[in-house]
């Protein structure tokens, strides 16, 4: 096998991983562009979806599609609770002290779901077998086939809801002045509530398509929340194709740094790319220096 | 008023504190240092239940010589500061005459200064071979060193007249042990490590390291890693359609690994203590009593799988009892008679300590299984 057949492998591998960190990505910015707030809890709804998914398919024995559905349901709902319970509340609390409300509540919906769930690990089945397909001289998984089309999926309404929709107009509006938006007639504390659904549910999706590759438990939001991050600030906090491309960069890079360079370095390498982009760019990677923030 | 009720405070608890003592010499007091909850938990739950379950049963049949056993257990979270303050309160606060624990080699090594100091026999559940190497006076161990388990791969590697190895461990404290053992027992055996990576406990996807193994000349991969980890890698091993050899540690060595990694699973092999396939041991076995015993009592009392790790604990407890039986209950007494245990058949093989070992296994501890049809079937 030679070189050029390793680097298929570890692109189309880095690809696959890169998708999920765009989705969660993608929660990240969604909900600062309304809020300005990081919300450090992204990664335990993630940890969220892949339970309730858990919960759905291998304890209530419902059927896969049903399962996913309301895994995605459940975790929105907890997503709005926690917008409910911890972001309403504070009227006039500083941007800072609720990204440290949001790391509070996500050692808290962590430590609920080591009670719940337990401390293994699960595993839940892949949504269509486990025969290897080969592209070219790499081989995927069915599932890794459900990971891109699902994530394209879920980009592709986001986009369309942003552009198309009175309700993601409004929140568009939001995202670029508060208060002019507010003063128009929108009602801007609900948009917050819905950025917080729609985060919550695009978590949720990466949490649950990943999981028959990864496995799941209660603890795997941290590390995929950081990744998440990591892929939002490549892309500028942009909840469109700049941080879809930070996702897949970020995959790609960490699978050729394992590959080519050291397995030891793969996290590193992450967090190297996040501390360059933000002190050489950051306004991310793709950005103009103003960017248009949903 | 308040004051009054200082007092009577004040008295109830002398009170209490009187009838303790009173009753005290009628107990052995034996004390427990165990990971209960934090990031090692999935070693100390299962240690601190078989060692509450083995005092019970010994205090049913009567106790030791008459006197019942009285375990005090500390959780100490995985975190080598706590362990420490809890060896200190297990000695002076509650006089206990010997410790079992702590779970992870981490916390033993900073807990056996304090053993040594204070002269109180402290049995380890860890497995790191620092512990007990070189011999330290007071401190003694269950747990089947890493390098036993090497020692097993590279024997059947040997067989198998493969000698050119990838590895790929995870950057933990168990991982790194294993490397370390791997690396240092290969020439020993003739084996050639060709390719040597690293995953992290949180990784998501190993195809990029194995992709690498795969392009070298490596004829097997042996992982070491504990869950979820090496699921994660049996997975990726039949997604990149790699043909070699799987062998895996003791660590996975849980039916938990086999339902994580699913199909992915059948053929690994791995080293494994005697707990997980003590029904299909020959009867000659010596262990095959203590086993059965064990992972019987453990299934009615916490309808939960026995594993190696309670086992660990529950060894711990019963060295404790036999060397009590054979001398007296003071520290030193204990610990003499302990390093007199010859032939003891307990759950983590058969323990031989004597004054220039304190680990008191060998290879034999192990047994290599292999995963077949979702379960676990002897290596012959």
């Amino acid at each position: 096998m030679d070189l050029s057949d390793q680097i298929a492998q570890y692109i189309v591998s880095g690809l696959s991983t890169g998708a999920i960190y765009a989705l969660i990505g993608i929660g990240f910015a969604i909900i600062y562009n309304s809020t300005e707030i990081i919300n450090f809890a992204q990664g335990e709804l993630v940890m969220l979806g892949g339970m309730f998914a858990l919960f759905f398919i291998n304890f209530l024995h419902l059927p896969l599609p049903v399962a996913v559905l309301l895994a995605v349901a459940s975790t929105t709902a907890v997503g709005v609770l926690f917008e409910r319970l911890t972001i309403r509340p504070l009227k006039s609390a500083t941007p800072l002290s609720l990204i440290i409300i949001t790391i509070g509540g996500s050692i808290l919906i962590r430590g609920i779901a080591m009670l719940v769930w337990g401390k293994d690990t699960h595993a839940i089945p892949s949504f269509s077998g486990t025969d290897p397909i080969l592209i070219g001289t790499a081989t995927i998984l069915p599932q890794h086939l459900w990971i891109f089309a699902l994530t394209v999926l879920a980009i592709a309404m986001n986009k369309l809801f942003f552009n198309y929709t009175i309700t993601g107009k409004a929140m568009r509006a939001c995202a670029v002045n508060k208060r002019a938006a507010g003063l128009v007639g929108i009602d801007v504390r609900k948009m917050v509530l819905f950025s917080f659904a729609i985060s919550a549910s695009l978590g949720s999706l990466a949490g649950i398509i990943v999981a028959p590759l990864t496995m799941t438990s209660y603890d795997v939001g941290i590390m995929l929340g950081l990744k998440g991050f990591c892929a939002a600030i490549i892309g500028g906090l942009s909840a469109g194709v700049g941080t879809v491309l930070g996702g897949l960069l970020l995959g790609v890079l960490e699978s050729l740094g394992a590959g080519l360079i050291s397995s030891g370095y793969k996290d590193a390498i992450a967090f190297i790319i996040l501390l360059l982009i933000l002190f050489i760019r950051p306004q991310g990677l793709f950005g103009k220096a103003e960017t248009e923030r949903v | 008023m308040k004051r009054f009720l200082s007092a009577v405070c004040i008295t109830v608890a002398a009170v209490s504190c009187a009838s303790l003592s009173i009753a005290s010499p009628a107990t052995i007091k034996i004390g427990a240092l165990l990971s209960v909850t934090g990031p090692p938990s999935f070693l100390g739950e299962p240690e601190r239940n078989s060692a509450k379950m083995v005092v019970d049963e010994i205090n049913a049949k009567g106790g030791i010589k008459g006197k019942k056993l009285e375990l005090v257990v500390y959780d100490t979270t995985g975190d080598a500061t706590k362990a420490v303050q809890a060896a200190n309160r297990l000695i002076k606060e509650d006089k206990v005459v010997a410790i079992i624990g702590p779970s992870t080699t981490g916390e033993s090594m900073a807990v056996l200064p304090v053993a040594e100091k204070e002269q109180i026999p402290l049995i380890s559940c860890a497995a790191g071979s620092k512990i007990t190497d070189p011999v330290k006076r007071w401190v003694f161990k269950t747990a089947q060193n890493d390098g036993l388990a090497v020692a097993k791969i590279y024997e059947h590697l040997n067989r198998k007249k493969i000698s050119k190895v990838a590895i790929i461990t995870v950057s933990d404290g168990f991982g790194s042990s294993g490397r370390e053992q791997l690396k240092a027992n290969a020439a020993k055996f003739g084996i050639q490590i060709v390719e040597d990576s690293t995953y992290s406990p949180k990784d998501t996807d190993m195809t990029a390291q194995l992709t690498k193994i795969r392009a070298s000349q490596a004829q097997a991969i042996i992982c070491w890693g504990t869950n979820p980890g090496p699921a994660v890698i049996a997975k990726n091993v039949k997604q990149l359609g790699i043909k070699l050899p799987l062998f895996m540690s003791h660590g996975v060595s849980s039916k938990k690994f086999i339902e994580l990694a699913g199909d992915a699973a059948e053929g690994i092999i791995l080293p494994s203590g005697r707990v997980i396939v003590s029904d299909v041991l020959p009867s000659s076995d010596k262990q095959k009593k203590s086993l059965l015993a064990f992972v019987k009592d453990y299934k009615n009392h916490y309808k939960a799988e026995g594993d190696h790790f309670g086992g660990h604990a529950w060894d711990a407890v019963m060295l404790l009892k036999s060397a009590i039986e054979r001398g007296g209950e003071t520290p030193s007494q204990i610990r003499d008679q302990l390093e007199k245990t010859s032939n003891f058949a307990g759950i983590g093989g058969i323990f031989n300590y004597s004054t220039s070992d304190h680990s008191g296994l060998n290879k034999d501890a192990f047994v290599l299984v292999e995963i077949k049809n979702r379960d676990w079937a002897l290596v012959k």
